[in-house]
């Protein structure tokens, strides 16, 4: 009898698209879903709280404390709250992974926005630009490469943070961990962890390029 | 026409920045704010924009209080340069200088081509027009802020140390292109500066404030260097007080005579030296229509025999004048006799700050 191999391919082929809940593509749709949607979430929250946060700066400290002890906590503590609410959901997962994007995104829209040289900020009230527009025109704009920084780590940790979800059933490609223990059959294991890599690298590689589209301008300092 | 009447600001913590200003900055001129560091300028340049309210007091901006003007709308209706440039750096240098345009609902093409015209009008390469504002260097991006705030041709333009992030010799060249925009444009031009040679080369009339906000003297730059208002002006002005304000007598009026025969000159009339036994010596020349006293003095005292050379535009000799020309009309421009606490103050010992004191004595 041979030695079991490292990786399986024909397991691998046979499992790819079976049709079923636990084909691999499916799980690594599901993975894709549940990794974005915080990310997403978190975006659309973090904007207008880091914007309150700078026009009454005394909401940050606490914001950002809340956010911080939100962090601190084992994902899987977090889990088991949202668990007795919202069951074997994936909004069990997806609600506590958008805490984490915020944690990371409210800092960076803050420290974005903070990036703003006063020069430019003076000089945009002094041209006439009213509060609304001189935000959405100047601040937000020059505020994108440091707000796209934190989306990069907010994303990418996102990525990883989904596998755990696993624990209930929800975790993506995580669940081919679970699989694998079970089994003590590598294969699956190992599946899991090259696609989450692949995906983490190819979304943050989209990122970084979403930025060069976005920003020439901060590129184009860095290397001057 | 702006007038401030009896404008003070005072800020939250207590500090009184501007106190109790009352002055008038004519129209189609530039009006300097100068003084030393705290001294309340920028405050009391952007209570005129309103990105500062006074406290008490009004300013009016042809007849109209500020106040009863929207901001925005106010603001687009004013100039304004600060020192770091503060151009937006995610936006190309054509759409920078189209900024007020585009917020007057100009539509991209206009206002781009109005920009393009604007970056010629202050001396700009147009193949900047593509770049971003990090591409460009101080002085480069000095002009784009100027442009900037002449892009909708406002009346008024407010100047906030435009020039004193750059070196002296950009910053030199941005003065003259000023002056040359100004000739052209005529407009009524509020430049702060602690920079009192800056004041004084740009200045129609120049305002002297000291800490705490308080006009010092407000006079034309001659004036103010003859007769500073008190000690406080007078050590703030420096010295050679006497020497710089040659700079503002025109050398036309010197009494010219015809070229000696010592004085050797090529086929087109151009100067060449001073025939000496050995050989050419140095000349310094000067063109009447266009230079200073000042310079008229330098060509002089360049000169061996100390007769400076006055030569035409094409460099052509028209004539000469000896230091007793100059002399002559060094006593027209004698500082009034009567100057009763400044002669005094100026008098006693060399070493005070005071240096211009003793030329201030002599013609008298
Ligand atoms: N927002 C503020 N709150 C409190 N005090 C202020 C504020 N802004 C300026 N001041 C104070 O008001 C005074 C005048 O300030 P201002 O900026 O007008 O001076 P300035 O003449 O422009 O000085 P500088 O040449 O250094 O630019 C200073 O004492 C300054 O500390
Ligand atoms: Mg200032």
């Amino acid at each position: 009898m041979t030695e079991e191999p490292l990786v399986r391919w024909d397991w691998i082929a046979r499992n790819w698209a079976n049709g079923g809940p636990t084909a691999i593509s499916a799980l690594l749709e599901n993975h894709v879903v549940m990794a974005f949607l915080p990310v997403l979430f978190g975006l659309v929250v973090a904007l207008p709280l880091g914007l309150a946060c700078v026009r009454w700066r005394w909401l940050y400290q606490p914001t950002v404390a809340l956010m911080n002890v939100t962090y601190s906590l084992p994902s899987l503590v977090l889990f088991s709250i949202f668990l007795s609410i919202t069951g074997l959901t994936r909004s069990t997962v997806v609600i506590p992974l958008t805490f984490f994007a915020l944690a990371v995104l409210i800092p960076a829209v803050v420290d974005g926005l903070a990036s703003v040289p006063d020069p430019v900020r003076q000089s945009a009230v002094a041209m006439g630009f009213r509060p609304v527009r001189r935000l959405l025109r100047v601040e937000l704009p020059v505020a994108v490469p440091v707000v796209l920084a934190g989306l990069r780590v907010a994303t990418v940790s996102s990525i990883s943070l989904v596998s755990v979800g696993a624990l209930i059933g929800q975790g993506g490609l995580g669940n081919l961990f679970i699989d694998g223990w079970q089994r003590q059959f590598y294969t699956p294991i190992v599946v899991g962890i090259v696609l989450i890599v692949v995906l983490a690298v190819l979304a943050d590689g989209l990122l970084v390029l979403a930025q060069r589209l976005l920003t020439p301008w901060s590129r184009a300092r860095r290397t001057a | 026409m702006i007038t401030f009447e009896d404008v003070t600001k005072r800020y939250r913590d207590g500090t009184v920045a501007v106190d109790d200003l009352s002055m008038e900055v004519p129209t189609g001129a530039i009006t300097v704010f100068v003084g030393p560091s705290g001294c309340g300028k920028t405050t009391s340049l952007r209570m005129i924009n309103r990105m500062i309210d006074a406290t008490s007091g009004r300013i009016t901006l042809d007849g109209q209080d500020v106040r009863e003007i929207d901001p925005a709308t106010l603001r687009r209706g004013i100039g304004y340069v600060i020192q770091q440039a503060g151009l937006f750096p995610h936006r190309k240098i054509v759409d920078n200088v189209a900024t007020v345009p585009y917020l007057l609902g100009w539509n991209k093409k206009k206002a781009r081509a109005r920009a393009m015209e604007l970056l010629e009008l202050v001396g700009l390469d147009p193949g900047l027009a593509r770049r971003y504002p990090f591409q460009l260097s101080g002085g480069q991006q000095q002009r784009v802020g100027v442009a900037r705030a002449l892009a909708a041709d406002p009346p008024v333009l407010l100047m906030d140390e435009p020039f004193s992030a750059v070196d002296p010799i950009v910053r030199a060249s941005l003065q003259d292109e000023l002056l040359r925009l100004q000739s052209e444009l005529r407009k009524t031009i509020v430049f702060v500066t602690h920079d009192i040679d800056e004041a004084v080369k740009l200045g129609d009339t120049v305002a002297v404030l000291r800490v705490g906000g308080r006009l010092a003297q407000m006079a034309g730059p001659a004036t103010l260097l003859t007769e500073p208002a008190d000690d406080f002006v007078r050590e703030f002005l420096g010295r050679d007080r006497g020497i710089r304000r040659l700079s503002f007598i025109s050398a036309k009026e010197v009494r010219l005579s015809p070229a000696p025969s010592d004085l050797e000159t090529d086929e087109n009339g151009g100067p060449l030296g001073w025939r000496t036994a050995d050989g050419l010596a140095a000349y310094g020349t000067f063109n009447p229509e266009t230079d200073s006293l000042r310079v008229a003095l330098d060509a002089a005292l360049l000169s061996p025999n100390g007769t400076a050379v006055a030569v035409d535009e094409e460099g052509r000799v028209r004539g000469v004048a000896g230091r007793d020309a100059i002399d002559e009309l060094l006593a027209e421009y004698a500082p009034p006799a009567a100057g009763p606490a400044r002669g005094g103050a100026s008098g006693s010992g060399g070493g005070s700050s005071s240096g211009a004191g003793d030329s201030e004595g002599a013609p008298a």
